[in-house]
């Protein structure tokens, strides 16, 4: 008797969970934004379709760690397990193709980018990235710059050095054989997260082999062991010898905050940089400047954040319309001021965002964009982790050959390389 | 009637099923499925279920990657360093506090209750303890031991600790003499610095546990044997080295094996503490696991690892479970 009462209970309040969802519709967004600046871009979206649709719930379903480190192995559990959130983050190119679009998880938004004449408000290169088969799976939120080469000004001017529009890297090996003699460390880095290390790597690569090859590297017609590669492998190991002593214990922000207060000078990283030096009250310009990192100069070596939608989205009107809010041009504005980005649409209003990324419009605008392999938009995600492996093994013990073949060997073997 | 009967009679069975069947599918069905997929071409989002050719390419494949031979030589080192260091001490604490000191209760608990801490929480304090920039190398600064130093002319003492890629005591030149094929190993075979502070920090979360096993060992020797062997003649050191250690001989295999097994599949600890550390100086199959599967979704590698993991704890266990059963029968 007892048991039945209890199944009863069981069941009444299984109905009743049933009557709560249909009374409140509801959206999952999903994503890995929780640190200050990022959490109030996302909020900042959030908002504005909390006011245009109140009768919709908004999960913010994020969970923290860098770059998505934590969030992607409880998102690939639930796709696997079919129980989808409706929109996810990802970055575009081959983490969206590989593991979202070709197993089946994401959506086609073909209808929703006709109907919003998105085609003619985002730039071809960009549509191209996030398209199979002429059809787009992800609205893109932002877009950073992965190969800017930042410096502390004030450092570089105490021991007579100034920098113009661009640098090549013989100028830039001269200024920091010089600064090597100095008490401050010539480059910064902090490579608890290998990833940090691997940004350098890959703006290296590009500058070395230039945007053709690089394009190359991950359709097979360039192979990790050709001359020009191996070249690139060596400026990178060369690099090594002028970073700060304890880049192994620092954490990639930490090195922004050591270039900030100026005991290392040069930073090979991505401009999520800006947002640390703008945080630690640095002024654009005066306190710290930039250029493109040798030999990329016109190209965008490019991280892109955006959301899917769910082939089996629980709540798809839903997501459609969060989905048409993150593509409107005021949204993507407010966005990235707070995240300090450069929005993905073309028609931002410029005046709104100050030096530095209005100089990155204008790479962008030059037309070149290249994909990020550190990010997971160049290549598939087993080589991502192959090559954070193979850079773990050589900043340790610098064997270029090794290294050059591991790459190479891991493109053949994740279905790549030639 | 005849109901009642066949209910008596296989009583046993009926209370013991759900529990076998929970663990016929939860454990041996699971691993099962993880050896299974070890086999197959399963190494994108996509379910792949197909078989390699040859199938055991992935197990191949495994071996040959410099880190997971890192992560094996690291499991070992990294086991013998935290279970010397643990035995000892905790056999210390044990024999310390045997000895009917006041305050036996207050230091009974103080060295046990890093037990009851989650490594997690053990791994981020040692990790703020080691930080080379934060940690107790300003100790070295405090207590002018640097100062002295740099006055006798020699360098100041800043060690990297978790930060440190060195290996020491390298054994590949040895080692390429008694084995010629030991020659396709990748990596430097000896003992990763890096390792040793996260030995000490499991140690001081375990040695406490070890304390507890062994005073409960102690507490089982009568002290008739104690006096017996003190009017034969012995002295206090020779009664330890003779008499009380040997006996508590079965306390310290059971202890060996709980704490190989921690050893073997740690994760939380050195992922909280370290991550894989300089040039993997500090990566545990565990570690390789979890990343493979769930980061590189590799699935068919990180379940191969786990196969190996599996395999390594079971030839620890089950030798130890077979003696026990004997000793029973």
């Amino acid at each position: 008797m007892r048991i039945n009462l209890l199944l009863v209970v069981l069941f009444l309040s299984a109905c009743q969970s049933n009557n709560q969802a249909d009374l409140k519709k509801q959206v999952e967004v999903f994503s890995w934004w929780t640190s200050g600046s990022e959490a109030a871009a996302l909020e900042s979206v959030l908002e504005t379709y909390r006011a245009l649709y109140p009768d919709v719930e908004v999960v913010n379903a994020s969970i923290a760690g860098g770059g998505g480190s934590a969030a992607r192995p409880v998102l690939q559990t639930r796709l696997i397990g079919g129980i989808p959130p409706d929109t996810w983050q990802t970055h575009h190119g081959a983490e969206l193709m590989g593991q979202y679009v070709a197993p089946g998880f994401a959506a086609s938004l073909k209808d929703l980018y006709a109907a919003e004449g998105w085609h003619e408000l985002f730039s071809p290169s960009l549509i191209d990235m996030i398209s199979n088969d002429g059809e787009p799976y992800l609205v893109v939120l932002n877009l950073h710059r992965s190969n800017t080469l930042w410096y502390n000004k004030p450092v570089l001017t105490e021991y007579g050095f100034s920098i113009g529009e661009s640098l090549d890297i013989d100028e830039l090996f001269e200024i920091l054989e010089q600064l090597n003699t100095t008490d401050v460390s010539p480059m910064c880095m902090g490579d608890t997260g290998i990833w940090a290390t691997g940004i350098m790597f890959e703006n290296t690569l590009l500058g070395t082999i230039g945007p053709d090859r690089y394009l190359g590297l991950w359709n097979g017609t360039t192979s990790f062991m050709d001359t020009d590669v191996m070249e690139a492998i060596r400026i990178y190991d060369r690099l090594l010898d002028y970073l700060n002593s304890d880049h192994a214990a620092l954490s990639w922000d930490q090195a922004a905050d050591k270039m900030a207060s100026g005991d290392c000078v040069f930073y090979s990283m991505g401009d999520w940089a800006y947002g640390e030096f703008i945080r630690d009250g640095l002024q654009e310009n005066i306190d710290f400047g930039w250029v493109a990192h040798p030999g990329s100069d016109g190209i965008h070596l490019l991280v892109t954040d955006g959301f899917t939608m769910a082939k089996d989205a629980p709540n798809p009107q839903e997501t459609l319309n969060m989905l048409r809010v993150m593509g409107d041009r005021v949204v993507q504005e407010d966005f990235n001021l707070l995240k300090g980005s450069i929005c993905a649409r073309n028609d931002c209003d410029r005046s709104r965002f100050g030096p530095y990324l209005q100089w990155a419009m204008d790479e962008y605008a030059k037309g070149v964009a290249v994909p990020t392999v550190i990010h997971g938009s160049a290549a598939p995600a087993d080589f991502q982790q192959a090559l954070n492996d193979a850079l773990t093994d050589f900043v340790v013990r610098r064997n270029k050959e090794a290294f050059a073949k591991t790459l190479a060997n891991e493109a053949k073997v994740s279905g790549f390389g030639s | 009637m005849a109901d009642k009967h066949w209910y008596t009679r296989h009583k046993g069975i009926l209370i013991l099923l759900p529990s076998l069947l929970l663990t016929a599918i939860f454990i041996y069905g699971f691993i099962g499925s993880s050896f299974f997929f070890s086999l197959t071409n399963w190494r994108t989002l996509a379910v792949d279920l197909s078989l390699r050719d040859p199938l055991w390419q992935t197990y191949a494949e495994m071996l040959a990657m410099p880190r997971f031979q890192a992560d094996l030589r690291n499991t070992l080192v990294f086991t013998i360093l935290f279970i010397g260091f643990a035995i000892t001490i905790g056999l210390g604490l044990a024999i310390l506090l045997d000895r009917q000191i006041t305050g036996k209760g207050f230091f009974r608990n103080t060295f046990l209750f890093p037990y009851a801490l989650s490594f997690i929480v053990t791994g981020v304090v040692w990790r703020w303890i080691f930080n080379p920039e934060t940690g107790i190398n300003l100790f070295f600064d405090i207590l002018g031991i640097n100062q002295a130093l740099e006055a006798a002319g020699f360098d100041p003492l800043a060690p990297g600790w978790t930060t440190d890629p060195t290996i020491v005591f390298s054994v590949n030149q040895l080692l390429s003499h008694i084995w010629p094929s030991g020659n396709a190993f990748q990596i430097e075979w000896g003992i990763p610095v890096a390792l040793i502070p996260v030995a000490i920090a499991a140690t001081w979360q375990l040695s406490g546990f070890v304390m507890a096993m062994y005073l409960g060992g102690l507490g089982g020797i009568s002290p008739h044997l104690r006096d017996a062997a003190r009017i034969d003649g012995a002295g206090e050191f020779r009664l330890y080295r003779s008499v009380i250690i040997p006996m508590l001989n079965p306390i310290t295999i059971s202890t060996l094996i709980i704490l190989i097994h921690v050893s073997l599949k740690i994760f939380d600890l050195v992922f909280s503490m370290s991550g894989v550390g300089p040039g993997f100086a500090t990566d545990v199959p565990a570690i390789f696991v979890f990343e493979m599967m769930f980061k590189a979704a590799r699935y068919n590698l990180g379940a191969a690892a786990s196969i190996v993991m599996l395999v390594a704890s079971s030839l620890i266990i089950v030798p130890y479970l077979m003696h026990t059963f004997k000793n029973r029968e």
